[in-house]
């Protein structure tokens, strides 16, 4: 565990040069500890791969105090393998009529457009982190075999709920957007499900449930047909 | 519906690009949600205190200029930040103090001279629902303001009319901040400091910056010598206000409210919130230095900013 000056109120906590089950549990464990017991001081945690961000308020702790306390407790942390983590199912039309990106995958990796689908359900993802946009979720690592870089000019318009593939990553868009993803299906689940006019969260900052994914959660996706997409609420654009 | 007339201005022309913002959203940053709040907050807090107001009252940032609007009954508004023309019924009117407002009253904001964003509050601020614990307007997101958006031309922005007058209140001259085209950014080193060398480090800190096309809310981009940037592959990992990115480019992104939350380009450090308040006024082609500072200097530097803040003096104004 590596700390670091982020800002002058900030902080950063690296666990581990690379990501992995264990590096996400032992963030997540931080994550919860850190709520428990340092909650008047935080303004911000953002863990991500294998890091957690910190902003504190500068006015009640400074930088050298805080990293004394958390070196002290993270590292007295108990077995972090036990934290529980959260399997969400997440329903995915796989169509070729909205992934865009399927024919491209099958001819690339001499795979059958069936087997690509088959291969991006069969693992369970963790969410490494979210970011780029509200509830945008990184998750990984989708096998080797259907990994693609992202697309050399990223599309103007990508759908919301769509389900996309860059590297060994996958996540699903929030909302309509621009991006450079390879896109496989549709994900009738809104990721934000939030709009200016629906009823924001209430004044104890208590949030309903706008996000399906938090970072440490675990993701397996299931194909379901059209008609059930349609039933679940998705939207078929174009 | 009711039958009371809804009170509050009427957005005539929104100028450049308006937004209800007040000191930021904070503790949904997890969520991919941005800060947000005002550029300037020194000039946002003077514009609410000469209101009469918390300091964390939603106001209006005004971008360059060009905002006008119809008060549909009496208030207190004060403009503050950059130096723009201020008319009310084409009258001018001063910057840097509060003033009477009549229902009916035109109020324009004409174009900043110096720097680029002016603050207009209202006594009471604006009734307008909070998103995420904040009125802070973030486009990108779709969050805050009105409906997550720019002000647009007929929005209504509801405040509740004055009840009883009260006094006028000015900034004291001598406390009234003159806006330079440039400016010297305090750096903290930190994030991936390790991974450049004294040599790269003494380009950056003695090199003047020149503001490039793209600067705005999100982060500002600078131009000049560009620093050797070594490859390394990097996680995204959480972006603090005021980090200084280096993309492979070699020129730094200086991130500021509305910047991503998370980013995967190497970091040296971050500039202090002080110093990203004055970067915020600066417009394409000023320039900028950076200036490290040790972690043991923080301290008294907002020390300074906390005391300077109570010194400040307001005259109060005899009605006319």
């Amino acid at each position: 565990m590596k700390f670091v000056v982020a800002g002058e109120n900030a902080l950063i906590i690296y666990f581990a040069d690379k990501p992995s089950d264990q590096v996400a549990s032992k963030i997540k464990s931080s994550v919860a500890y850190i709520k428990a017991h340092f909650a008047d001081l935080i303004i911000e945690l953002i863990p991500s791969y294998t890091s957690l961000f910190i902003a504190f308020d500068e006015h009640k702790i400074g930088h050298k105090q805080l990293i004394g306390q958390l070196e002290v407790s993270l590292n007295a942390l108990p077995d972090y393998r036990n934290v529980a983590v959260k399997l969400v199912e997440l329903p995915a039309y796989y169509g070729v009529d909205v992934g865009w990106d399927l024919k491209r995958i099958s001819d690339k990796s001499k795979l059958s457009i069936e087997q690509v689908v088959a291969l991006h359900q069969q693992l369970e993802y963790r969410v490494y982190a979210i970011g780029f946009a509200p509830g945008f979720a990184y998750m990984g690592h989708v096998d080797e075999r259907i990994a693609m870089p992202r697309l050399n000019s990223p599309r103007q318009r990508v759908p919301k709920g769509a389900i996309g593939i860059a590297d060994q990553q996958t996540a699903v868009y929030p909302n309509t957007s621009p991006g450079g993803w390879n896109i496989i299906g549709l994900c009738p689940i809104p990721m934000f499900n939030y709009t200016p006019n629906s009823n924001a969260p209430n004044s104890q900052g208590k949030i309903p449930d706008i996000m399906p994914l938090q970072v440490g959660d675990k993701v397996k996706f299931k194909a379901i047909s059209r008609d059930e997409f349609l039933a679940l609420g998705g939207q078929l654009h174009e | 519906m009711s039958n009371h007339k809804q009170t509050g201005f009427t957005v005539v022309k929104p100028g450049i690009h308006s937004l209800i913002e007040d000191l930021g959203r904070f503790g949904y940053q997890h969520m991919g949600i941005t800060q947000g709040g005002a550029m300037d907050p020194w000039a946002f807090i003077i514009a609410n205190r000469l209101c009469r107001n918390p300091d964390n009252t939603s106001a209006i940032e005004v971008t360059v200029g060009g905002l006008h609007l119809k008060a549909q009954c009496a208030t207190k508004i004060a403009v503050t930040g950059a130096q723009v023309s201020l008319h009310v019924n084409g009258i001018v009117q001063p910057l840097w103090q509060s003033i009477d407002i009549a229902a009916g009253d035109d109020i324009r904001l004409g174009f900043a001279q110096q720097g680029m964003r002016s603050y207009v509050a209202v006594h009471g601020g604006f009734a307008i629902a909070q998103a995420f614990g904040s009125n802070a307007t973030v486009c990108r997101e779709g969050i805050g303001g009105l409906n997550g958006q720019a002000l647009q031309k007929g929005d209504c922005l509801p405040f509740k009319a004055m009840d009883k007058p009260l006094p006028n209140l000015k900034l004291a001259a001598e406390h009234q901040p003159k806006y330079e085209n440039e400016v010297v950014l305090r750096v903290l080193l930190g994030y991936q400091q390790a991974a450049f060398h004294q040599a790269q480090l003494n380009r950056f800190f003695t090199q003047s910056y020149c503001v490039g096309r793209l600067a705005d809310r999100m982060a500002y981009r600078l131009e000049g010598e560009p620093l050797a940037i070594e490859a390394q592959s990097m996680f995204s990992e959480g972006i603090s206000y005021g980090a200084i990115q280096l993309p492979p480019d070699g020129l730094p992104i200086v991130m500021l409210n509305d910047r991503q939350t998370i980013g995967g380009y190497p970091k040296l450090g971050s500039i202090l919130k002080v110093d990203g308040a004055k970067l915020a006024q600066l417009k394409q082609g000023d320039s900028v230095r950076f200036q490290a500072v040790e972690l043991d200097q923080i301290k008294q530097i907002n020390k300074h900013y906390v005391d300077s803040f109570s010194r400040i003096k307001f005259q109060s104004l005899a009605r006319t």
